[in-house]
């Protein structure tokens, strides 16, 4: 997945950044670099006890924790349609959707929570802005056919973005995308078919709904797979580490190449007019994606960005005294158990 | 970074955490996918204690008949070989190619042995 953070850094991170190249290594360190690059370079999974470099520690937590908070953050525009859901067929698909989406969350935090961060720390991150979570989910759902349209074309592109990583180097990351990548496929098919139904099944009102659905979607959808290669400066470390292992662009070529067909089927147009086949490229060719919007919605002037968030605090706070009732129980049982031994 | 792992997965010991942040312990899950099989290290999860693991385990990691059975330990309990010592340590057994069946060269007419 593309982590909007890497091209986002705060002052501080990039402070750390530069102390961490800057620093004298000493020649152990030199060596056990020197091994670590050589196994990258052979294609090894790195485990999380082993030898790391700093910065590549620091950037798969960065990396990891944005896709964790993004599957949970990622909850919240389809929970909005969970009461409202047209079947009880479509309803079950969608909690069973969104329960994916929150145990998706949980094996990424604990693969980055094996990095040496703890989970409450990585929240905090969240919880206090300054981890981010993909840009998509700051925009708000509005009709039923956003169902079907972020199954399709968000997590089609997530999709995209996430096969890749069932290769990454970092091994605890690479067996989560791996769980992640089998259980999204569903997510796709399951928004395609709700479209296709409304499409083929559905009302001139119901086909409209789906087509403006897909207008308003399809820019934010492209915009998931990260600014211009050009723009994105600290790709190149990562693709030499095996954390990326396709660019924001390639990417996003491939998703609209996929795409393009999918909607001929369904039978709505995508709102680029600039879209057509490139005989010479084999690819489409699409317009100008609109960066500053893009770049508006990642640094937190999105249509959503704080009515996601302080959904996020709230459920965190307001669950403050389920967490601490259920340590106290669990400490009571085990003294009482402790108690029992004894007299025993 | 000091960081005090666990084995298998590397997750710090819910021992470590600062007590302010007061999370819930860490348990490795372990899932048999079905019957006449090992019980497999899938993952891990934070709970309050054992039984709440396991419910948990049972909602994160079977949500599509994965398994039949879970374990789940607390991660501090699990002990592991020195991921920084594995040359020395399995190395040795490199050089013992008489252990495997495919050692010894014998007539084609029993070699299916």
């Amino acid at each position: 997945m593309y982590t909007q953070s890497m091209d986002t850094l705060s002052p501080e991170e990039k402070q750390l950044e530069a102390a961490a190249k800057a620093k004298l290594r000493s020649a152990e360190e030199l060596q056990l670099q020197q091994e670590f690059d050589a196994r990258i370079d052979a294609g090894d999974f790195i485990e999380a006890k082993d030898w790391m470099p700093e910065h590549y520690r620091r950037t798969l937590v960065r990396q990891i924790s944005q896709h964790a908070h993004s599957e949970i953050v990622g909850m919240l525009p389809e929970g909005n349609w969970i009461s409202r859901a047209p079947t009880l067929k479509r309803k079950a698909i969608l909690l069973s959707k969104i329960q994916d989406e929150g145990g998706h969350g949980l094996y990424l935090y604990a693969a980055a929570e094996t990095l040496g961060t703890s989970r409450d720390q990585l929240l905090d991150a969240l919880h206090t802005g300054k981890a981010k979570y993909s840009s998509i989910f700051n925009y708000p759902t509005l009709t039923w056919a956003d169902m079907g349209v972020i199954g399709w074309l968000v997590d089609g592109a997530a999709i995209m973005n996430q096969v890749p990583l069932c290769r990454c180097s970092f091994a605890p990351y690479a067996r989560a995308m791996i769980r992640i990548c089998r259980e999204e496929s569903f997510h796709q098919r399951q928004g395609y078919e709700a479209l296709l139904t409304m499409m083929t099944q559905g009302t001139e009102s119901q086909r409209a709904m789906v087509q403006e659905s897909v207008n308003r979607w399809w820019w934010p959808s492209l915009m998931m797979f990260g600014p211009p290669d050009a723009e994105s400066p600290n790709s190149e470390q990562s693709m030499r580490w095996g954390i990326k292992r396709i660019s924001n662009d390639d990417l996003r070529q491939k998703f609209v190449d996929a795409t393009v067909e999918q909607a001929k089927v369904l039978g709505v147009s995508l709102p680029d007019p600039l879209l057509k086949w490139n005989v010479a490229r084999q690819h489409y060719d699409m317009g100008p994606i609109d960066w500053p919007e893009f770049w508006q919605v990642v640094g937190g002037d999105g249509p959503c960005n704080k009515e996601r968030l302080a959904a996020r605090v709230d459920a965190w706070d307001n669950g403050a005294w389920v967490r601490e009732a259920a340590l106290a129980h669990a400490a009571k049982q085990a003294n009482r158990q402790q108690q029992s031994v004894k007299a025993a | 970074m000091n960081i005090k792992n666990d084995s298998t997965t590397g997750n710090k010991h819910a021992g470590d955490v600062p007590k302010e942040l007061n999370e819930w312990p860490l348990w490795e899950v372990f899932v048999r996918s079905k019957a006449g099989l090992d019980h497999k290290h899938c993952g891990s999860l934070h709970a309050a204690d054992a039984t709440m693991a396991i419910q948990l385990a049972r909602d994160v990691y079977t949500r599509r008949q994965e398994g039949v059975s879970i374990w789940v330990v607390p991660s501090t309990s699990i002990t592991a070989s020195d991921p920084a010592q594995k040359d020395n340590y399995f190395d040795p057994m490199a050089d013992k190619v008489y252990r495997h069946p495919s050692f010894y060269e014998l007539p084609a007419a029993v070699d299916h042995m």
